[in-house]
């Protein structure tokens, strides 16, 4: 599963944050998943039950954003939801050229501290 | 209201209790604040709106710059495990050798087996023992090229570690990422993991040597393929028999 090194490089930059604003602790972490991301957020928050105690971010919240998937039809100049057997075909005309705008987020958005 | 605690006081100070503490504890070790409901308003907020995987693509875009000064096109495969990328390496390197010069990165998640298999006279190759992580990622790949030898290689074959999932995420600085789908997997894996087909410049249907016995429909597998990675050049070939692979070599060969 590779949501735990998505979790240690998150957590990392949490408490490097955290430190430089002189924070003691980080009582919630934000989190953005897009869900093109390939990161399932379950196993995502398992990692971080896992990797969270004896830092100064124990017991701290860790809030998931879920960002849903839009994706763009150019020939009708038109986004829509795809659903994921049938990613790339426009619900309008079926055609297969659709683009992603937006569900491939990965981000850490937000940190609250002490 | 009593305070019972004594008063801690610089070194050697006298407390108003009349009694000396002497505080020697490193300001480093003392506890952090205690889990509880933190008094209102001492929470504060900061807004960081960072990509996790920036720091991946920053170190991807560095192997780019470090290839492409060197003249080396590199290549990162792809698949489930056992879809073949080391058999269609084995005998890519033996079509290619004394033509092009080769060198390999293999990752895996304990074993040099594979790196073993691709052991060639002059060639290149290190082993990237990735310990349990289910991908490459860009800094992993910056070791392996600082371990090889790359005077007068043109072509970089990556082996990554044998997951549909995880690596779709992960620039190495490659230049062309191939996908490979064998045909024992089912022709509905592209519609099961989009992302590695999307992102894919080739896919390679594999192991067409046993598709007529496997039943496996490669009209419907194609028309899948194309449907997530319209974008995608598709090579049928067997990377046993050798079948389908001069469209291949043609390939690599168009890429110098
Ligand atoms: N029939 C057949 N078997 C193949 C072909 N390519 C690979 N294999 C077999 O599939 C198994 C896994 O191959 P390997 O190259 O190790 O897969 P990797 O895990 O993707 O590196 C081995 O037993 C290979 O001999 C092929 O084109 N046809
Ligand atoms: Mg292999
Ligand atoms: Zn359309």
């Amino acid at each position: 599963m590779h949501e735990l090194g998505i979790a240690e490089s998150a957590l990392e930059l949490a408490l490097t944050q955290a430190h430089s604003a002189g924070a003691s602790r980080v009582l919630r972490i934000v989190i953005r998943v897009g869900a093109l991301s390939g990161v399932d957020a379950e196993a995502l928050r398992f990692a971080f039950t896992v990797i969270l105690p004896g830092t100064a971010a124990e017991g701290a919240t860790l809030q998931i954003d879920p960002v849903a998937a839009i994706a763009y039809c150019p020939a009708c100049q038109k986004d829509f939801f795809p659903d994921t057997d049938h990613f790339f075909e426009c619900p309008t005309c079926g055609q297969l050229c659709a683009t992603v705008k937006q569900g491939r987020e990965l981000d850490l958005v937000r940190l609250e501290m002490l | 209201m009593p305070n019972k605690k004594p008063e801690r006081s610089r070194a050697g100070a006298p407390a108003r209790s009349g009694v000396i503490l002497v505080d020697v504890r490193d300001p480093a070790d003392t506890p952090p604040t205690p889990p509880g409901d933190p008094l209102p308003g001492t929470v504060r907020t900061i807004d960081l709106q960072v990509r996790l995987l920036d720091e991946n693509d920053r170190r991807a875009a560095e192997n780019r710059t470090f290839l492409q000064q060197r003249g080396i096109r590199a290549l990162n495969f792809v698949s489930s495990p056992g879809a073949g990328k080391t058999t269609l390496l084995e005998r890519t390197l033996d079509a290619l050798a004394g033509e092009v010069r080769c060198a390999v990165l293999v990752g895996d998640l304990e074993t040099d087996n594979d790196a073993r298999r691709l052991r060639r006279e002059g060639l290149p190759v290190a082993q990237i023992t990735t310990g349990g992580t289910c991908h490459l990622d860009a800094s992993m790949v910056a070791r392996g090229l600082a371990a090889l030898s790359l005077g007068e290689v043109r072509l970089l074959f990556v082996e990554n570690v044998g997951n549909l999932v995880c690596p779709a995420s992960f620039d190495l600085g490659e230049n062309r990422r191939i996908t490979l789908l064998s045909c024992t997997e089912g022709e509905d894996k592209p519609l099961k993991y989009p992302p590695i087909f999307t992102s894919a410049h080739a896919v390679i249907v594999n192991k067409i040597d046993v598709a007529a016995v496997l039943g496996f429909d490669r009209a419907v597998a194609l028309t899948n393929i194309r449907r997530v990675a319209p974008q995608a050049e598709i090579f049928e070939l067997s990377a046993r028999t050798g079948e389908g692979f001069d469209r291949w070599l043609a390939y690599l060969r168009a890429l110098l």
